[in-house]
């Protein structure tokens, strides 16, 4: 037979395999959707008009805005202080290391909730704060307790945690990429710093943005424990508007509300820069849509 | 500038107890092109290696137009070039890698520019036009704004040389350059090779393309476990080889 001559065979048409459990689980799912539904329109517990009273009451916008400035300020301190720990763990130099392990296993080790009250109380452990030679004589002093303010030692305390994991991701990221890289780099005359930062570091973005992504929408809903500072960001301010009207759980379906509206918007961020730092690794140039996955 | 460019005396390299290199005397000339073969692990790599300080010599010295790689002799003692020294000596040591290793974030005008522009801090513009010629001159004029993710092995390897070119090198150094390209891909990347030979460029191949070092090398090198066993023009040393272990290792390649 010539090539002109190939006859294609008939078309496969196949009876498909049928999926009965998928029926089953579908009949199960739309049930429990209906009774949630149900429940959510008939059930006068959850005061959908008191919920709304106070949705964009000025202390709830405050508690908000408290939630946002904190999430970035902590993410932002974070990221710089887990860049500068990880390139520690890195060094060659032993000491660097031994300091950025020793960080790592106080602040991973002991619970952020714990370390915030520690925050709170710092005036009882440091009751003054001056700047001099260690061991030696002491220029200024300050007591402690006019410098303290909740705010700062909510950031503080949020930064020093978050700083520890992020570490660990930025360590994980520079790692991935390959050695070949640094070489290549190297050879070209690049010092190890301009090595880091136009080769290494770009390419470590792809394996670090994701966790960070995850990273800040945890961050979101942890600042709700400075509380403990105590602080009053978005859950405190629901805390103390149903301390006196006795509405618990709509004050926190409220605040519930508030931290979905905000993730969601970081999950959308979080999207455009994974995309960004894919730049040149699909060979097809396609682009990475919303749900994962190459068009 | 002295008429030899590389001059390495009794170097020798060590990892922890392995002796890698023992002890290896070599002369390349201005304009020379030397290619080194051998078996696997007959420390041809490592050599290349030390010629930019990617490894570190654990004795003997290897000068690079007259300067000592990696050192400074003074008062009689061997003092370490700090981290920027190194970087400064390698401007002029042009290195390409068995697996490309390109910048896969950059497109392939953005590795070539990388370099110039950001090491040796040239004008953009100089640098865009110099790169732009050396993209045309290894044939992917066509592909400067492609990602090394969108070339095929040949031409990634055709952009690192003219990566490594965009530095405007005394010497180059190619290792492996075509052991990890497909069969119907090496002849491209050969050509290019052929071409920067005549055109007077100082070059030390470690390869396993004896079609080439034939007809291009000036030079051949047979190396085998840490030592240069023969060294004679390439015809010499393919066709008439000294040593038993030089016509073992041809009898299984040739």
């Amino acid at each position: 037979m010539t090539d002109t001559e190939r006859v294609r065979p008939e078309t496969i048409r196949a009876v498909p395999v049928r999926h009965p459990g998928r029926w089953v689980a579908a009949a199960v799912i739309v049930v429990l959707a209906a009774m949630l539904v149900s429940n959510i329109v008939t059930n006068a517990n959850y005061n959908w008009a008191e919920q709304w009273k106070y949705f964009f009451s000025p202390p709830v916008l405050n508690g908000v805005r408290n939630t946002i400035w904190l999430t970035i300020a902590a993410m932002l301190g974070g990221v710089s202080l887990g860049i500068v720990l990880a390139l520690m763990r890195l060094s060659p130099n032993p000491l660097m290391r031994g300091a950025s392990w020793l960080y790592l296993w106080v602040f991973r080790g002991t619970p952020l909730y714990t370390q915030l009250l520690i925050w709170g109380n710092i005036g009882a452990l440091f009751p003054q704060f001056g700047i001099g030679i260690p061991f030696g004589p002491e220029f200024v002093t300050w007591p402690t307790n006019a410098l303290y303010s909740a705010a700062l030692m909510a950031a503080l305390g949020l930064i020093l945690n978050e700083a520890a994991y992020m570490a660990e991701i930025i360590r994980a990221g520079i790692l991935s990429v390959d050695p070949g890289q640094q070489e290549a780099a190297q050879a070209l005359g690049m010092t190890r710093m301009h090595t880091m930062r136009r080769i290494v570091l770009p390419q470590a973005m792809r394996v670090i943005v994701p966790p960070t992504g995850n990273e800040a929408i945890s961050m979101l809903k942890n600042t709700s424990l400075v509380a403990a500072i105590p602080y009053l960001e978005l859950t405190f301010t629901a805390q103390t508007i149903y301390a006196s009207t006795y509405q618990v759980i709509p004050m926190l379906i409220m605040a519930c509300i508030w931290y979905l509206i905000l993730s969601s918007i970081m999950m959308i961020g979080q999207f455009y820069i994974e995309r960004y730092y894919a730049k040149g690794s699909h060979p097809g140039g396609g682009r990475v849509r919303f749900i994962g996955g190459t068009a | 500038m002295s008429d030899v460019m590389v001059r390495a005396e009794q170097v020798c390299k060590d990892f922890g107890h392995v002796q890698v290199l023992k002890g290896i005397d070599l002369e390349v000339l201005n304009g020379e092109v030397m290619c080194v073969i051998g078996p696997s692990g007959s420390g041809k790599s490592t050599f290349l290696r030390c010629i930019n300080h990617l490894e570190k010599v654990n004795a003997g010295r290897l000068y690079v137009d007259g300067r000592l790689i990696g050192y400074r002799e003074h008062g009689g003692k061997l003092h370490e070039l700090k981290e920027r020294e190194v970087a400064a000596q390698r401007k002029d040591i042009g290195m390409v890698f068995q697996r490309f290793n390109l910048f896969p974030h950059m497109t392939a005008l953005e590795n070539v520019m990388e370099a110039p522009q950001r090491v040796k801090g040239e004008p953009a513009s100089v640098v865009r036009t110099r790169a732009e010629e050396l993209m045309e001159r290894v044939g992917l004029a066509a592909k400067m704004r492609s990602y090394p993710a969108q070339l095929s092995g040949g031409q990634q390897q055709r952009v690192a040389i003219a990566r490594a070119l965009a530095m405007q090198p005394k010497l180059m150094l190619f290792d492996e350059p075509t052991s990890a390209l497909d069969p119907e891909l090496v002849g491209e990347v050969l050509d290019v090779m052929r071409d920067l030979a005549r055109e007077g460029m100082t070059m030390i191949v470690v390869t396993h393309e004896m079609g080439f070092a034939r007809e291009v090398g000036d030079s051949l090198v047979f190396m085998d476990d840490g030592i240069v066993v023969e060294k004679g023009s390439p015809r010499e040393v393919l066709t008439n080889p000294q040593h038993e272990r030089t016509k073992l290792f041809l009898s299984k390649v040739l």
